[in-house]
């Protein structure tokens, strides 16, 4: 059988780090114009902007480079009212997508999560290789790593070796 | 591998995200500076060394990022409950920390 999986990195996009207490995310939820997931690897998406609960006071915010704004302004006006902090770490990561039949094969190489409970539409911060990712299941066989920049090559290296192995039929 | 429970993402993950944090339940004293070398010696680097449950701390590193306590036994090396912080040690065994094999300093 072919192996036909994917591995690329995409373009830069804004990236933004939110922690808030549990009594503010009402005030930031009504500020960005929609609900922040409540429970931990719950995705949210409205129109261009994603957000990712990591933790129990945490969200990781994404959005398109040119629409950062959409994300900072609103955030910035409730400030004094719903005290946060919102960190823009745009160029910190960079997202791989992995895509293909294989893909959940693919990764379980290097990460040790079952990823067959990870959802479609959820992501997780977990480890590849002892390399801390962000790895979302866009969708069944379509998963996306985003890779704090120095690890990209190695991540990288390591995603393009077990490719090779998986075309040898390894 | 060891699959730790986390109890805040309510889920069984991998040993691999998690760091182990030292012994739990260790509160700072209110007034360090009314304690005497003794007490504060002990408060900074006195631990017990249990033969069965311990409670320890733990920290969910590679996920949600959070400290919380595990009652381990350290014989089995099973957990046997995982807790928020905050929450007091579970009823059960305490036998492990009566039989503690610290030495007399």
């Amino acid at each position: 059988m072919a192996f036909n999986t994917i591995v690329e990195t995409l373009p830069a996009m804004g990236r933004f780090s939110l922690r808030c207490k549990r009594e503010n995310t009402v005030a930031m939820s009504k500020a960005l114009g929609f609900e922040l997931p409540s429970t931990i690897s719950e995705l949210v998406r409205s129109g261009n902007v994603t957000a990712l609960k990591l933790g129990p006071d945490e969200w990781m915010l994404t959005c398109p480079m040119d629409e950062r704004a959409k994300i900072k302004e609103p955030l910035a006006a409730v400030y004094a009212d719903a005290v946060h902090s919102l960190t823009e770490v745009s160029s910190r990561e960079v997202s791989i997508r992995v895509s293909g039949p294989e893909a959940e094969e693919l990764l379980s190489t290097s990460c040790p999560r079952n990823l067959r409970e990870l959802t479609v539409g959820c992501g997780v911060r977990t480890v590849f290789d002892s390399v801390q990712v962000i790895l979302t299941r866009e969708e069944q066989n379509q998963f996306r790593l985003d890779v704090w920049r120095s690890f990209v090559p190695h991540v990288m290296g390591l995603l393009s070796v077990a490719t090779k192995e998986f075309e040898c039929g390894l | 591998m060891l699959l730790i429970h986390c109890p805040y993402c309510k889920e069984k993950l991998p040993e691999l995200e998690f760091e182990y944090a030292g012994q739990a339940h260790i509160a700072r004293p209110l007034n360090p500076a009314e304690q005497s070398d003794a007490e504060w010696r002990d408060y900074l680097f006195i631990r017990s060394n249990v033969r069965g449950d311990h409670a320890e701390q733990w920290r969910h590193t590679h996920g949600c990022g959070r400290y919380f306590n595990a009652l381990r036994n350290t014989v089995s090396d099973k957990f046997i409950a995982t807790y928020e912080i905050e929450q007091p040690r579970p009823t059960g065994s305490e036998e492990g920390e009566k039989s503690n094999e610290q030495l007399e300093s």
